[in-house]
């Protein structure tokens, strides 16, 4: 609170009102406003600029009639140039006028242009936003050539204070609230004291459990996802079953989702997988003495078709986009780039680790399924992923 | 006279009730300053009322819920298609409602412009010092209020339920899930479970049309009554000291003017939402998790978020069977953590290092306060290229260059760019000081040549007006350190003997105030070019710390 006491503060002890530099104080220098040496003058209080005769002719006038409590007119009646203002006048109006024939614009256009098709709503559209924003912008140009050029220009000057309150309402207030503590016995009795503060602390702690039920506890639901042994691959959009066959041109790249699940939001957010068609030789394979997992495709493969999660190991977006020269897998939110032929390890961005891959193989049928569930947690990092 | 007559009726009906009249009267006379960017600050209360305007007819309409529909309204495209009823609501005001794109078009509008005006009353805010003793409180406000708007634009913008919404909303979810110990449950809780689960729009709706609007309200309020209480500052000029304040009364002048403002700042949202289409939901398509579009852009004032998911590196550690997503929380809290957590706290660090307790409300001219202004223009640069980098994708596209580039480019000038930009902006302050000093002590060039008895030629000068002049020599330089006024041996006051910590902050000060000192003006009367030596800027160093004008080649301006 107290500016002037603060320890540790030196240089700012002293810094009343006092200390101003001298030549923000020193306005009168200009023959503004006397500040503060003479707060009784009626007529220096306010400057009044741009209003040559009248205003300085009604000054004197009320200088002179003294006994008249009510002070001189600080701003002028009339602008300083009658001429212009007549002029403008019209320009005011005018504006006024056609912001009026705007407005009935837009109420007949409501009336009159329907919507319910795509043209419709565009014409709508235009014909209510056109009126509407014309009619503001006239409106807002009248208004700002009104105070511009009808009201006559005036420049006032106020007199500011310190925010600090002078020592003796401090005092007084000081003394007004420790009465007050007094009387309500709250120090003098620290029994009533604490038990009222401790029994406040259920109170402020029960909003915490009432959000309790906002939602589940995350469990083990992040590391599964739909996929198990047997489950066709479904095409995304179509939502038939591809087999291996059908999917043969080299390059190309559909989405899936397990069978039964492809309407599911929730369980397609983590499900969802990306299958791409390689010419042989282009996966790099892993073998059994390879040091490095995950860097590599698992040969868990069909006729070179390969299928990563789609969903981002960065922050969960759908890894949506392919570059079949490259075989580069890019998320269009942050960046991160895949590589598809070495097990979609990360080759830029912001992701840590490559997209996991799915194993999978063929039914009796010939349908591509899956052979099981991705061996780690799809889509962004958590606290709890090991 | 009508005037009277309403005054005695209304007034006088008013008055008798409320013990009005001496309140009000004051009220009316009350003196606003004026500046062009003060209008900042309107621009941001009318897109709020726009806002809450345009809000308000939306909800009449819109059906915060997940419940998948098919859709057969009037968009022919997108018949049969199942999607939520948040989005086929609001495919339904934008093509069923007469006004109903309108008005959403204007909402959407409004909150950028909310948002930006936000950004640049801050900026304007800042760099003007206005922030300084007794404002520090209504400044904190603003920060909260920029922070809540980020909050409820980010919220407002998901509640469609397309597919660039659902993007946002995804990522929102991986990165609250990034949290260290806590994350996953955040998530599950915000979106009651897994991703997107079937809650959440009907979360954010309410969090969107209730609690953060109710927040904003109440702080835009507080906001207006402690301005309104402490006065508005006013830039320097004539007459304008730290004890008055100059401009026109609230009545009629400002009335009439905010007035015709609040009628612009709608005229111009209304020509907007109706010429310059934004957010069109219905060519993103209803949300699904299995779908991104390439180039997809948040609004403006997340792309700095977004530009820092971006730059930041693949780090993350694994510890005890936990992990660290660095790559993730780092860039989510960190930068703009610094900006608006550096921000607030300002206005505090700038008191400590200088010392100065005073009352300010006078504004600096940014030149004036050349550490402040650099450290300002840092943080914009450092700000900037994460939202450059938030579209780089785009700039990669447009400019042609290669994508990895753009994120390289970015993350070594995430760390050169604010330090050359606080060097660049703080040499180009003194060298505006020198100008104003230049201009004080000689006057302006006439461009009458003289010849002088003994032969020389000189140019004659007059001294600037005395408008100018009062802009010119308007400087609030801090109090003098103590420590640093103190000769050797002498004992320093407390705060300063604090060894480490007080030699810091003598080290801050020096760079905090650098200033060129302001010379005597000449007053008066036509003057020849004043041959200046080096004792002007001899005379300067007394009121200035060592050191910090030493630092200059001061006597260059003499050579002119």
């Amino acid at each position: 609170m107290s500016d002037t006491n603060s320890p540790g503060m030196p240089g700012a002890g002293d810094s009343g009102e006092d200390s101003w530099p001298e030549y923000l104080t020193s306005g009168e220098a200009h023959g503004a406003t006397p500040s503060g040496g003479d707060p009784e003058g009626r007529r220096p209080r306010h400057r009044v600029i741009g209003t040559p005769p009248p205003a300085a002719a009604r000054t004197l006038l009320s200088e002179e009639e003294a006994e008249g409590p009510p002070a001189a007119r600080e701003l002028p009646a009339e602008p300083s140039d009658p001429a212009s203002a007549k002029r403008a006048e019209r320009i005011v109006a005018a504006c006024f006028l056609l912001a009026m024939v705007a407005g009935f614009g837009f109420l007949v256009a409501y009336a009159i242009v329907g919507v319910g098709t795509i043209s419709g709503a565009l014409h709508s559209n235009l014909w209510l936003g056109g009126c509407l924003g014309v009619m503001l912008l006239l409106l807002a140009s009248g208004a700002t050539i009104w105070v511009r050029r009808l009201m006559p220009e005036v420049e006032l000057t106020e007199q500011r204070h310190l925010m600090r309150s002078d020592d003796k309402d401090r005092e007084a207030f000081k003394e007004t609230f420790e009465e007050g503590a007094d009387a309500s016995q709250f120090v003098k009795r620290p029994l009533v004291r604490r038990t009222l503060l401790a029994a406040t602390v259920p109170l402020a702690v029960a909003p915490l459990f009432l959000l309790r039920d906002l939602g589940p506890l995350p469990g083990t639901s992040l590391d599964h996802t739909a996929w198990r042994k047997g489950l066709r691959l479904l095409v995304y959009g179509t939502g038939r079953p591809i087999t291996a066959a059908e999917f043969n041109s080299p390059g190309s790249i559909i989405s899936v989702g397990p069978e039964g699940y492809l309407d599911n939001d929730d369980e397609m957010a983590k499900a969802a997988v990306t299958l791409i068609k390689f010419r042989p030789g282009q996966l790099q394979f892993t073998t059994a003495n390879h040091a490095v997992p995950n860097k590599v495709v698992q040969n868990w493969t069909v006729n070179d078709i390969v299928a990563y999660s789609k969903i981002c190991t960065h922050v969960g977006c759908p890894a949506a986009l392919y570059e079949q020269t490259t075989h580069h897998i890019l998320c269009p939110c942050h960046q991160s780039t895949f590589d598809a032929t070495q097990g979609a390890r990360v080759i830029f961005g912001p992701a840590t680790r490559p997209l996991p891959q799915l194993p999978i193989g063929v039914d009796s049928q010939g349908y591509l399924i899956a052979l099981g569930d991705f061996q780690e947690p799809v889509g962004p990092s958590f606290w709890e992923r090991s | 006279m009508s005037v009277e007559r309403a005054l005695e009726g209304v007034g006088g009906w008013l008055d008798d009730r409320f013990h009005g009249a001496r309140g009000a009267r004051v009220l009316l006379r009350k003196v606003f300053p004026d500046h062009w960017t003060f209008l900042l600050g309107e621009i941001i209360l009318y897109s709020f009322v726009i806002l809450l305007l345009t809000g308000t007819f939306l909800t009449l309409w819109f059906q915060p819920s997940m419940t998948q529909v098919v859709y057969h309204g009037a968009y022919v495209p997108l018949r049969g298609v199942h999607m939520s009823e948040a989005y086929a609501s609001t495919l339904n005001i934008s093509f069923d409602v007469r006004g109903g794109l309108l008005m959403r078009q204007i909402h959407h509008w409004a909150a950028d412009l909310f948002m930006a005006g936000i950004f640049a009353h801050m900026i304007r805010i800042f760099f003007t010092g206005a922030y300084r003793k007794p404002r520090e409180i209504n400044y904190l406000i603003g920060i909260t209020l920029l922070t809540l708007g980020l909050v409820e634009g980010l919220f407002g913008y998901s509640l469609p339920d397309d597919l660039l919404s659902g993007a946002g909303l995804r990522i929102l979810q991986g990165v609250m899930q990034s949290i260290p110990l806590v994350g996953t449950y955040l998530a599950f809780f915000l979106f009651g479970g897994q991703f997107p689960g079937h809650l959440i729009v009907p979360r954010l709706y309410i969090l969107h049309v209730l609690l953060i609007p109710g927040l904003i309200l109440a702080l835009v309020t507080a906001h207006l009554f402690i301005m309104f209480l402490q006065k508005h500052t006013q830039m320097p000029g004539k007459g304008r000291t730290n004890e008055n304040v100059v401009g026109a009364p609230m009545y009629p002048y400002f009335m009439a003017k905010t007035g015709a403002f609040f009628f612009f700042t709608f005229a111009v949202l209304a020509l907007a939402g109706t010429f310059a289409q934004i957010n069109p939901i219905w060519l993103y398509g209803p949300f699904n998790p299995v779908a991104m579009s390439a180039g997809s852009q948040p609004d403006f004032y997340m792309g700095a978020l977004e530009g820092a998911l971006r730059v930041m590196p693949a780090w993350q550690w694994v510890v005890f069977g936990h992990t660290f997503a660095f790559n993730v929380f780092i860039p989510a809290l960190l930068p703009l953590g610094i900006v608006f957590g550096g921000a607030a706290f300002w206005p505090f660090i700038e008191q400590w290092i200088t010392g100065d307790r005073r009352e300010h409300h006078v504004n600096d001219r940014p030149r004036n306060a050349p550490a402040r202004t650099a450290l300002g223009i840092a943080v914009i640069t450092f700000y900037g290229i994460l939202w450059a980098e938030g579209a780089n994708d785009l700039i990669a596209v447009h400019l042609d260059v290669p994508l990895y580039w753009t994120t390289w480019v970015a993350r070594i000038a995430i760390f050169v760019g604010p330090v050359l930009a606080y060097f660049i902006t703080k040499r180009v302050c003194l060298a505006l000081q020198r100008k104003d000093a230049h201009l004080l002590a000689h006057g302006m060039e006439t461009g009458i040549i003289r010849q002088l008895p003994v032969g020389e030629f000189i140019e004659e000068t007059r001294p600037v007006d005395e408008e100018a002049m009062a802009v010119l020599v308007a400087r609030s330089e801090p109090p003098p350190l103590r420590a640093l006024e103190a000769g050797e041996g002498e004992v320093p006051p407390p705060g300063m003997r604090g060894g480490a910590l007080g030699k810091m902050r003598e080290r801050l000060y020096t760079a905090v105030t650098e200033s060129i000192p302001v010379p005597e003006p000449h007053l008066d009367g036509p003057y020849g070019h004043a041959i200046e030596t080096n004792g002007h800027n001899g005379h300067g160093q007394e009121s200035l710390p060592a050191g910090s004008a030493g630092t200059e080649p001061g006597g260059s301006e003499g050579q002119h």
